[in-house]
């Protein structure tokens, strides 16, 4: 049986402004600023992490020594997130969610989070000093950083099935979901003089599969780091998405790589297309053709196209849910949902672009660059078509361009509101959102799976949580309400 | 009703039916655009003063 598809999304944000420029600054600054709201710092438990670890067996750079990090901006959120500096950007890791819609919900969560943040920070800089926030994935100059999805997969699964059955759908995505892109930004792009592409991430990508995410990234990530009990869990770290604004967009982007992986989970690798003989020179190609023209060569010597490659793997993924229910994706009504939402997309950006301008990233950006540039009559090169592209994705709803092209929502305001101080209640994220909600001032570090609690004597308490589908709220919420201090869990998971 | 009339009678529907559907899709052609031109016009109001200061700018160390 497919094991649930507990699923979460990791977002680093572009960041300009700040009083020296400097975006480790501004994003310290943005996250302190938040920090400070909450009752206590909280930080990052780095035991038990190994970002080094491979997939494929082979562990490779350093290792990482169990230790509190205390100097760098971090906060555990009482909806489960982490919120923290990440190399230079500040970044939103939502909390584990049990389906792609409720991953959604914390995901938007995240640009509250952030939007709120960023008014913190800017509330006390001069005007000259003001930051913005990006949801977006490249600079436009040969920079990028990721939008990451992860989902809880089988351990038993073998990686190399999952690397055959994910690729044809990793470079094929971004027809449906990719978030657009105006020019091109690196040498072997640029040769081809693209006005617009599918994702923003795409070019950027240089092997199929590998460890890295920072250089030579791959289509598919080894990082083999379950954040649970290894001997069950694997936790496939997707690097290859970009950041939607569009939250059907996010959908089915989580959804679609969901129903794909429980079906490799249930039923192997049979039903799936061949892969690309060169999966690397595919994503790249297919990236630069708005038209869905471009074909790609299979290993099997055929010729397809990425809506080609898209519309096998949602008969794949549609014919799996007819015959299981797909109930390790989420309940009925969202499988149909997320099915259903996926189809229209497919078939819109094919055949009809305006009546999928609402949901598509790349459609709803590429009408208004196209639009603009038609109306100015501008060079494709235009700094202002470039403009559009970046303030598409600004978190400031006064500037926001994706807050204008009027994108579908799938939940209301105060539920979004709601979602950045409580947990998602099926999940361990429960029990950890609970942890820094009821008891700020006892809790002295989290990570994804334990909880580090100081009662001021004695030791250290850790409690463990390796089981991403435990500490939820039908487990816990009753083992809540009779413990108002720290010290009445503990004795009660103890005892 | 005879055969002949039945399909006269199909056959005038069918056609009314079609001058609709083409109304329906110019009626919503011409409101794409015209949503399309607020939209723009709109984006004139919100878009950075200096578009190549702002994208010149706008650089970002490398993350993940």
């Amino acid at each position: 049986m497919a094991l649930p598809k507990v699923v979460g999304i990791e977002t680093e944000f572009g960041i300009r402004g700040g009083p020296d420029g400097d975006p480790v600054t501004s994003s310290t600054l943005v996250v302190t600023a938040y920090a400070r709201r909450m009752a206590a710092p909280i930080a990052w438990d780095f035991d038990d992490e190994s970002p080094g670890r491979d997939a494929r067996g082979l562990v490779a750079g350093p290792s990482y020594a169990p230790v509190i990090e205390t100097h760098l901006a971090n906060a555990v959120l009482p909806n489960g997130a982490r919120f923290y500096v990440d190399h230079a950007h500040p970044e939103y890791s939502s909390p584990e969610c049990r389906s792609p819609v409720q991953a959604v919900l914390y995901d938007q969560a995240g640009e509250n989070v952030l939007r709120r943040a960023m008014a913190e920070a800017n509330a006390e800089l001069a005007p000259g000093e003001r930051i913005g926030i990006y949801k977006n994935n490249s600079d436009g100059k040969g920079n990028s950083y990721g939008c990451h999805e992860n989902y809880l997969v089988r351990r038993d699964v073998a990686f190399r099935d999952l690397v055959a059955a994910m690729v044809p759908h990793f470079v094929s995505r971004q027809a449906v979901v990719g978030a657009g892109k105006v020019g091109a930004e690196l040498e072997y792009t640029r040769a081809s003089r693209p006005a617009f592409q599918l994702s923003q991430r795409a070019e950027f990508f240089e092997e199929v599969v590998g460890l890295e995410t920072t250089l030579r990234r791959p289509i598919v990530n080894t990082r083999d780091e379950p954040h649970g009990d290894p001997s069950r869990f694997r936790r496939l770290h997707v690097i290859v998405g970009d950041a939607n604004l569009s939250p059907v967009a996010t959908a089915v982007k989580l959804g679609a790589t969901a129903l794909l992986l429980a079906a490799v989970e249930d039923d192997g690798l049979a039903a799936f297309p061949p892969p690309p003989r060169d999966p690397v020179a595919a994503l790249r190609a297919l990236a630069i053709d708005p038209a869905l023209e471009a074909t790609i060569e299979l290993e099997s010597g055929e010729a397809w196209t990425a809506w080609d490659l898209q519309d096998r793997l949602w008969h794949l993924a549609s014919d799996y849910a007819e015959r299981t229910g797909a109930g390790a994706v989420a309940e009925p009504d969202e499988v149909a949902f997320l099915l259903a939402q996926w189809r229209e997309m497919l078939d819109g950006v094919r055949d009809d672009h305006d009546a999928v301008a609402d949901r598509v990233d790349w459609v709803a950006k590429q009408r208004i660059v196209e639009g603009y540039q038609q109306r100015y009559d501008l060079a494709p090169t235009d700094a202002r078509l470039q403009a559009i592209d970046l303030q598409y994705h600004d978190i400031d709803p006064a500037r926001s361009l994706a807050a204008r092209v009027g994108l579908r929502t799938l939940h209301a305001p105060a539920e979004i509101d709601g979602a950045v101080t409580s947990p998602p209640a099926s999940t361990r994220a429960y029990f950890r959102g609970q942890c820094v909600a009821r008891y700020p001032q006892d809790v002295v570090a989290a990570n994804w799976d334990s909880v580090v609690f100081d009662l001021g004597s004695g030791p250290l308490h850790k409690v463990p949580t390796a089981d991403p589908l435990r500490g939820t709220a039908a487990l816990t919420a009753d083992l809540f309400s009779r413990a108002p201090h720290a010290r009445d869990l503990l004795a009660a998971l103890e005892g | 009703m005879s055969e002949q009339e039945r399909i006269q009678r199909q056959k005038a529907t069918r056609e009314r039916d079609d001058v609709v559907d083409v109304h329906a899709e110019s009626t919503r052609g011409d409101q794409l655009k015209a949503d399309l031109d607020d939209l723009l016009d709109e984006i004139d109001d919100v878009l950075e003063e200096n578009a190549e200061e702002f994208v010149r700018n706008y650089i970002q160390k490398g993350g993940q």
